[in-house]
């Protein structure tokens, strides 16, 4: 048994392995100080819920107060292993300032008040709207973070009780693209990849993703399959120089804004140099002449002009690519939050397709998420889409989720696409969405241009109820405020990115008067009095394994069917993935075997989008390319970013995050390590821009665009010259001012991003803004900046990012376990 | 042969749906999407007015290669209004009433192009044959834009 630093080392300690072999365990430990594991009174299943991996653990549970976490080592997506937001952020749950009773506005100011008398606020406001205006004046803004049992309960509510087209989540920055581009390829959602492909890929391609940073399990797997016997490539496209970027045979870092540019040249080197499995291409895909032409148009020497990456290494990228034996591809926000987020995160899907590379051992294509249950949103129809990933164009879809319901098919809308998220506050601006109920989510500070943002949260002519576990800037505005349970504190299941479905356990009580989420929801249906067609209330469940099991009925003959799992099935052992049913009781790992798709006509849940218009495209268009179900090659033009350098704005701003905070802090900031890790915001500049500009380590600066002003440190990293990078985590909340700048700068990015998203996916861009830097003050010390991850310094002293005693926690390699001493490869961290 | 009309006839009314587009584009600049789209889909109307200027010369024609500009000062005040404009619910009826007319004008293009290339196919021009088949999909994919927008926003519009 070792004890590590894992604020020192994210990642641990090496575990080598070869291709085809089992991922060695080792079970991670963190309790409260002093505390041992027979301290411990009991454990109670989960899995963690800060990031998307979906890394099983137990809680520990002593004197009815959460203690800890431990890895499970039976579990399938983490073989026992945490990452430091596990094993840390559980201390968010005890916090002092939760939420414990309901607050609603009085006079101007949040004052508490009972759930009756929050409720009926709720309610009599959303029954006076549905009168005086119907169902287009209520909409729901949820999140990626509540159960499964939630976003169904809440799908129903919305959608088949209240009517309202207007239902989203904050998926909508995070997975919208995923969804979006696995719609377009293979006409559903539906992850054809699993974790298990690590174990035996040779190439490992990570498009725009850090996968480090933001899934750190899932990299200590490919860690420790490069510190192992005949290790995979990896290929990075990354404009920072990330701990992926360290790791990768070949690392391009391309002028934001040009994904799509680079990708049809790989595509371009791929096809021209017959890279491709051209029988399974014939049996199994349409649009192949389309994809040729297109590309062709698309040579590595254009490219290498417009990315500014060199042509060598365009050529070496699609030569490893194009003869890997067994490819694993993922992509992230790199790709999905950047310009022509949809058409580049396709051309990822393009290349398994071409290459055959689907639906066996080590072929795989992760488009990731964001969020631990944004899969959930996708599935269960809280994010712009129907349950069981139905089509809303298709009138049969709809009938049939109407018989499920028990309710009237036109009492669903389906007249054009559910409204986004972009589009839901561009309704409340224009004033014609009067009620907003966000769940779980902050976008007064992570959506773009905080300033509208908050002109639109402010305005009083909308009723904004926010269902939080904190009192975040967002809640500041409400008009209503409902104190939610949390993770640990309510009972219900999640999935992850490779379909893996987990049950997370309540192992305590929630604090004061907080309620779980799915109570809160069902309280709501029975105050409005939602009924079915036969007059019975709409909502047959009042507990989370009765919504399991109702749900369960919904997805039964769906691409994601969940009918072979239940609570009992899931408790105990690892997770499960999904489909799983009578035919496949123990789940599926891969899907698509044998190029067999759900894209056909009367099955798919989408018939894809022109990916430049975001038109729709419509049935009969859709029959019409692809009549028998095929796989979907779908070409795309490179855009130029809608807003590009200039004089006064020269660099390219890029958002996003860091491994030890998660969205906008509310619970990491409330974990002493995870806080003191990274506790304030800065901003990256390559050595070479702050060369030019007399700018050192730590000075103070001061970032502008057309929309506002942030001050920041500057953190002298390996990002590209001309790029600067800005972490998106920092708003207000732990600051005088509460939920907005005090004074003339801010500290959250999202004061300077630009309101514009991607017509497919509808995902707003933070990945290229135009921006000016200059100097407020000198460095009187280093940025606090971590210097594990992508914002690494590459200049001389700044001192490591250490956790010390507080972070130190147990590591239990699998050959403890079997008794024996601790393996001789060991050597701790990163190789 | 008369193809040096259809030709100019192209010319002339891809021009026109480039300046309706960018036209539209700055009256709904709250609007981000219809703002943005609209500009990139009006970049290829401009590209087919360089490229039936170019095949125009072995017609006998001389028509102008630069797609109409957009004076920027009435551009920028039009930006401007619209985004005042935009906090209120006013918007939503000119945006549909703009759709439609781009819808209108694009679908004139479209049967433009067919013209086109039915005369191409029957004097044998391979060549504008061949830009006929280049072009037209990107026409009809501004017709299906301005259709499934008009779609989208109908409802929110007119019973909001």
């Amino acid at each position: 048994m070792a004890r590590t630093d894992r604020i020192a080392e994210p990642w641990g300690t090496r575990t080598p392995y070869g291709p085809g072999e089992e991922w060695p365990t080792r079970v991670d430990v963190h309790l409260a100080d002093g505390l041992t594991e027979d301290d411990v009174d009991r454990w109670e299943q989960s899995a963690s819920i800060l990031h998307s991996n979906g890394d099983g653990l137990d809680i520990a549970v002593k004197d009815d107060r959460i203690v800890g976490v431990r890895g499970r080592a039976v579990d399938r997506v983490n073989h026992g292993r945490l990452g430091p937001k596990d094993l840390f952020g559980w201390q968010a749950n005890n916090s002092p300032d939760r939420l414990t009773t309901p607050l609603i506005r009085r006079n101007g100011k949040l004052v508490e008040t009972d759930w009756d008398t929050a409720m009926d606020a709720v309610v009599g406001r959303a029954k006076e709207l549905l009168a005086e205006q119907g169902p287009s004046a209520i909409s729901f803004y949820t999140t990626g973070q509540l159960f499964l049992e939630e976003y169904y309960t809440l799908g129903l509510i919305a959608h088949g009780g209240i009517g309202t087209n207007h239902v989203d989540g904050n998926t909508r920055l995070c997975t919208a693209t995923a969804a979006a581009a696995l719609k377009e390829s293979f006409a559903s959602d539906g992850q054809p990849g699993s974790y298990t492909d690590i174990d035996s890929a040779d190439v490992i391609a990570l498009y725009g993703h850090n996968m480090a940073e933001t899934q750190t399990v899932l990299w200590t797997r490919i860690l420790d399959r490069l510190a192992g016997p005949n290790p995979p490539k990896v290929i990075c496209v990354d404009p920072r120089q990330t701990p992926v970027a360290r790791h990768a045979t070949v690392h391009l870092a391309p002028r934001p804004g040009t994904n799509v540019m680079l990708m049809n040249a790989l595509l371009h080197e791929i096809l021209a140099n017959g890279w491709i499995d051209a029988e399974y291409v014939k049996a199994h895909a349409v649009g192949y002449d389309e994809l040729v032409q297109r590309v062709e148009d698309y040579p590595p020497e254009l490219a290498a002009e417009i990315c500014d990456v060199p042509v060598a290494q365009i050529r070496e990228a699609a030569r490893i690519i194009g003869t890997a034996e067994r490819l694993l591809s993922s992509a992230l926000q790199g790709f999905y939050q950047a310009n022509q987020s949809t058409a580049a995160a396709v051309q990822i899907n393009n290349i398994h397709i071409l290459r055959g590379m689907l639906g066996k051992p080590g072929c795989g294509i992760l488009q990731m998420n964001g969020q631990p249950t944004a899969q959930n949103t996708r599935e269960c129809g809280a994010d712009g889409d129907l349950p069981a990933f139905r089509n809303w164009s298709n009138e049969e879809h709809v009938e049939d989720l109407a018989r499920v319901w028990n309710i009237d098919p036109m009492d669903i809308p389906h007249y054009s696409p559910p409204t986004h998220a972009m589009q839901m506050f561009r309704y409340a601006e224009e004033g014609s969405i009067r009620f907003m109920w966000v769940q779980a989510t902050n976008p007064a500070v992570s959506m773009p241009e905080l300033g509208r943002m908050r002109e639109i949260l402010a305005q009083d002519r909308l009723f904004l109820v926010v269902q939080d576990i904190f009192l975040s800037e967002t809640a500041q505005l409400a008009d209503v405020v409902l104190p939610a349970a949390t993770w640990g504190e309510k009972t219900g299941t999640f999935t992850n990115v490779d379909r893996t479905v987990h049950l997370s356990e309540k192992a305590v009580e929630p604090p004061g008067a907080a309620k779980p989420d799915l109570d809160i929801f069902l309280d709501f249906a029975r105050r409005m009095g939602l009924k079915d067609k036969d007059g019975r209330p709409l909502v047959k469940w009042s507990t989370p394994e009765e919504a399991f099991e109702g749900w369960k009925e919904c997805t039964r003959g769906r691409p994601c069917d969940y009918t072979g799992l239940s609570y009992d099935k899931l408790r105990g052992g690892s997770g499960i993935q999904w489909l799983c049913n009578d035919e496949h009781p123990d789940g599926t790992e891969h899907i698509y075997v044998d190029g067999q798709f759900w894209s056909a006509p009367d099955y798919c849940e989408s018939y894809g989008r022109d990916l430049v218009t975001g038109a729709p495209l419509s049935p009969v268009e859709y029959k019409a390319m692809n009549p028998s179900g095929k796989a979907v090659l779908k070409a795309a033009e490179y855009l130029p970013p809608h807003e590009v350098v200039s004089q006064d704005y020269p660099f390219q701003l890029m958002t996003g995050r860091t491994l030890y905070h998660f969205h906008t802090r509310t619970k990491t900031a409330r974990a002493p390590q995870l806080q003191k890790a990274a506790p304030e915001v800065w901003v990256e500049m390559s050595a070479s821009d702050a060369a030019d500009r007399g700018f050192a380590e730590g000075d103070l600066l001061e970032v502008s665009t057309a929309r506002g002003r942030v001050e920041a440190k500057l953190r002298i990293s390996g990002i590209r010259p001309g790029a600067i990078f800005l972490p998106f985590h920092y708003g207000y909340w732990d600051e005088p001012s509460g939920h907005e700048p005090d004074g003339k700068r801010g500290r959250a990015a999202n004061e300077l991003t630009i309101t514009d998203w991607d017509p497919a996916s509808k995902q707003p861009i933070f990945k290229t803004a135009a921006a000016a830097v200059r100097r407020l003050a000198k460095a009187d010390g280093p940025s606090a900046a971590p210097t594990t991850t992508g914002s690494r310094p590459v200049v001389d002293g700044v001192p490591p990012t250490t956790g010390g005693p507080a972070a130190m926690s147990t590591e239990t390699l699998s050959t403890e376990t079997l008794g024996t001493e601790e393996i001789a490869t060991v050597a701790g961290g990163a190789r | 042969m008369k193809l040096d009309l259809a030709i100019e006839e192209l010319h002339r009314s891809e021009n026109h749906l480039a300046g309706v587009l960018l036209a539209m584009s700055d009256r709904h600049k709250a609007d981000h999407e219809v703002f943005h789209v609209a500009r990139d889909i009006a970049r290829w109307s401009q590209d087919h007015v360089q490229r039936l200027a170019a095949a125009g010369q072995e017609f006998g024609l001389d028509l102008d290669p630069e797609p109409k500009g957009d004076p920027t000062v009435l551009e920028k005040a039009r930006q401007k209004a619209s985004d005042l404009m935009g906090r209120s619910s006013a918007p939503g009826l000119l945006l549909l009433a703009d759709l439609r007319h781009v819808y209108r004008e694009a679908s004139g293009v479209s049967l433009d192009w067919e013209l086109l290339a039915q005369a191409a196919q029957g004097a044998r021009k391979q060549e504008l044959l061949q830009l006929a088949k280049r072009c037209h999909p990107d026409t009809l994919r501004q017709v299906r834009w301005a259709n499934g927008k008009l779609k989208e926003s109908a409802t929110q519009v007119l019973v909001g």
